[in-house]
């Protein structure tokens, strides 16, 4: 067939009208039409089939099949409709470039200019004080942020419930013994003022089956009877460090794998963390219980701004 | 009955004014096109299973006592989000159906917008005058991410939990404000007082979902003023769009489109579990558990956290530390980048001219070896976050597995860059390559050297192009009455540059 369509529209629409773009894309579309019939049919024995389910509290297998088939059967019947059963084309349109003359720019920036100009201009005190109230405004919405959403950091990242004193207590509240942990065994322990608490969770480690654990210099009375107690917020990005390889005795942060040597105050030696786990001292009492000899000495998990130090 | 409610609207509106070049509005077929309708329509599904799922959660912080149907938890203690979303799971008609269709559209809806912008990027389609456009979609992408984040965060399990301590410190790292960020949004050092869930869960259903709705609107205006771009060939040019009417080829297959969209959801949501809570447990600030990851369009920030070497920088009485360089500046950087490139390749190719007319990838190695590049260094840190997993899974100790990322994030790029490069230059110079139908053969010349030369065409393969019409002048509702011909077996061929 001759196609005697021209793109100059100016020249007049001469486009036959059994033109093959004008014919649906099916060359035979009474069964194309028969197959979207029997894919809509699909889909409704579908959604009926999903009535029922849900009626009969079907488990969740039964309600997304019947459903996600009604879907299927649903959107596939139109897409086969509008892709096969509509004019094939290509037809086409205009698209009129995005600019504008010089003259229209010139006139739409000068009208704002110069409206603006007389608007404003000549009532410098109103500007002033439109300029004076917003700030005032915009200054005071920023209270909310300030006074309300919630407390100033303040101290509040350097300490943790942990002081001079303190009995060492399984989340549930029972004061451990230095005889109560098996060597080479955990446990995650709180004060007593903050059992559960995300700040104060520290992690006991028996290390042996007595003796004084020295992990470093300074801290010769820190690990009593084979003890040693960490902060168990990682020092990246504050996951609880839980995993303790007890042959190499190191400590693992199931998050982003930080390793940490649990003997040598913790010191990080793989993954990203930067710094040691803060040590807890302990002390045994002259009833048996471990007990904090003082609060840890540097803020405990990730690092911010204000922290500054290298330890 | 329509033409009475034309006639109404008309009265009203005047909308005959226009009525008919909307109806006429040409869409151009290609595959490549229907990404972002994936994306649109996966935000409609996200919205509908949404709000279905806010009848049903309750978002809150504060302690209950489990005593429902899933008896693993009876009597324990967890917070009423952490609970409602067990009732929704096993005691709600349909609850576990909507919560998977809900957790599997977001997912999809953060893919497609994603190889949508790969589409737009290595085709040039950000070029003048669409960098507003990308602007914008890329602004979306980076809110799909954060809202994702914060749906996944709202049910209090244990791996979500962990996810919000990990945001918090994120938060914390950053430098001058981070410590008062992290504790005004959380209300008070982490883990605040229960109000971090109430505070996600407005951020998640109301004020995220909102300006996604309004940049969505403006996205879809702008393509609607601009027109759409096209692939060059039969027809197309930059003063024109060739492709099918809106009315009614493109609105019965779009509309089929969301349909089918919808039903990927509900199968996957059916059949494929995805975030099963229950076997996480409630978060608890001391507990965690093994193979932490989040959803997979934050891996790549999960892997960049893991692959990071342990550094700090100490400055006199302050500290930027670890953390703030993987999860912010690299980011920060990135989504700064991105947001620029229009203005970025500009000032490189001085091409300041309007382009409708797409590019193939091949046809500027420069930009596509670019993308290659940095979309690979992302792949690489998406690997990096199953750092543990593919340890225990290759029986590798970790050591090897995080320090072979830390060289493969470097390497990879730099080798990805010279071979995108060096295959798009080929294709450039090699006759129909890419396209199909027409084979190459491969000739090896006096000199031993290889070229290809174009093969004859197939007879059963030769195209049929036909002239597109012009749509608005031409009567198509007149033409469309006309009977149909009698029907032969099978469906016409479609050109290849319009699909």
């Amino acid at each position: 067939m001759l196609n005697q369509h021209s793109h100059d529209k100016t020249s007049g629409v001469a486009v036959s009208t059994d033109a093959q773009q004008f014919q649906v894309s099916a060359k035979n579309p009474k069964r194309v039409e028969k197959v979207a019939a029997l894919t809509f049919f699909v889909s409704l024995v579908a959604f009926a089939g999903f009535g029922a389910a849900f009626w009969q509290n079907a488990n969740n297998e039964m309600l997304g099949g019947t459903l996600g088939v009604g879907f299927l059967g649903f959107g596939a019947a139109m897409v086969i409709w509008g892709k096969y059963l509509t004019p094939r084309g290509p037809f086409e349109e205009e698209r009129a470039l995005m600019e504008t003359t010089r003259e229209q720019h010139d006139e739409l920036v000068a009208d704002f200019v110069v409206r603006g100009r007389v608007a404003f201009g000549r009532r410098g005190f109103l500007g002033a004080m439109l300029a004076a109230s917003g700030a005032v405004f915009g200054i005071v919405a920023l209270f909310p942020l300030v006074r309300s959403l919630g407390p100033l950091p303040k101290k509040s990242f350097y300490h943790t419930k942990w002081k001079r004193g303190s009995y060492v207590s399984t989340v549930d509240g029972r004061r451990l013994k230095a005889a109560d942990l098996l060597p080479g065994s955990l446990a995650t322990v709180f004060p007593e003022n903050d059992l559960g608490g995300a700040l104060s969770q520290t992690v006991l480690i028996r290390v042996q089956d007595g003796g004084d654990i020295v992990t470093m210099p300074g801290r010769e009375s820190w690990g009593p009877e084979g003890y040693v107690a960490y902060s168990k917020v990682c020092t990246h990005a504050g996951c609880p460090v839980g995993l303790y390889e007890q042959l190499t005795k190191q400590l693992l942060c199931p998050c982003h794998q930080s390793l940490f040597e649990v003997t040598k105050g913790a010191i990080p030696i793989f993954g990203p963390a930067p710094r040691p786990l803060p040590q807890l001292p302990l002390y045994v009492d002259s009833a048996g219980y471990l007990r904090a000899q003082a609060g840890y000495d540097e803020p405990i998990g990730p690092g911010f701004w204000e922290r500054g130090g290298t330890t | 009955m329509i033409d009475n409610l034309f006639t109404w609207f008309d009265n009203r509106l005047a909308i005959s004014r226009s009525g008919r070049h909307l109806l006429n509005k040409i869409f151009p077929d290609h595959w490549s096109f229907m990404i972002g309708e994936i994306a649109l329509y996966s935000f409609i599904v996200l919205l509908a299973t949404g709000v279905f799922l806010t009848l049903y959660f309750v978002p809150s912080g504060q302690d209950v006592v489990y005593h429902g149907i899933y008896a693993p938890f009876d009597g324990q203690t967890m917070s009423a989000a952490f609970k409602s979303t067990l009732d929704l799971s096993f005691s709600v008609r349909g609850g576990l159906l909507m919560r998977q269709m809900h957790h599997w559209s977001a997912n999809i809806f953060v893919g497609s917008i994603v190889v949508h912008m790969l589409r737009v990027f290595f085709t040039g389609g950000f070029r003048r005058p669409r960098e507003l456009n990308w602007f914008i979609g890329t602004t979306l992408m980076i809110l799909a991410i954060v809202n994702g984040f914060l749906g996944y965060s709202i049910p209090d399990d244990l791996v979500s939990g962990t996810g919000i301590r990990i945001a918090y410190s994120i938060l914390e790292s950053i430098p001058f404000v981070g410590s008062y960020l992290a504790t005004l949004l959380f209300g008070g050092a982490f883990p605040g007082n229960g109000l971090i869930i109430p505070r996600f869960y407005i951020l998640h259903v109301l004020i995220v979902p909102l300006v996604i709705l309004g940049l969505l609107g403006a996205h879809l205006g702008l393509l609607f003023k601009q027109k759409h771009t096209q692939f060059k060939g039969n027809g197309a040019r930059e003063d024109n769009v060739v492709g099918a009417p809106m009315w009614p080829n493109f609105m019965i297959k779009t509309t089929g489109f969301l349909f089918l969209t919808t039903a990927v959801s509900v199968l996957l949501g059916a059949f494929v579990q995805i975030n099963p809570i229950w076997l996480y447990g409630p978060y608890i600030p001391f507990h965690v558990s093994y193979a932490v990851q989040p959803d997979w369009y934050m891996g790549w920030l999960d892997g960049a956290l893991r692959v990071m070497p342990s550094w700090e920088l100490h400055l006199p009485g302050h500290m930027i530390p670890n953390a703030f360089f993987p999860s912010v500046l690299l980011p920060g950087i990135t989504f700064n980048i991105m947001m620029a490139w229009p203005w970025i390749e500009a000032a490189f190719t001085h091409d300041n001219v309007e382009h409708h007319i797409l590019d193939r990838p091949s046809e500027r190695p420069v930009r596509t070896a670019i993308g290659a590049s940095v979309l690979a260094f992302y792949f690489v840190l998406f690997g990096a976050s199953a750092t543990d997993v593919l340890a225990n899974y290759l029986s590798v100790s970790l050591n090897v597995v995080l320090l072979s990322f830390r060289v493969l994030c470097v390497v990879v790029p730099l080798v990805v860059y010279p071979v995108t490069y060096k295959i798009c230059t080929e294709m450039s110079h090699t006759k129909g390559a890419g396209k199909r139908k027409q084979y190459n053969i491969i000739v090896r010349g006096e000199d031993g050297g290889y070229s290809a030369v174009p093969a004859e065409e197939y007879v059963g393969y030769q195209r049929e192009v036909l002239e597109p019409i012009d749509v608005d002048s031409v009567d198509l509702a007149g033409v469309m009455s006309a009977p149909e011909p009698t029907s032969v077996d099978g469906v016409y061929q479609i050109p290849r540059d319009y699909r």
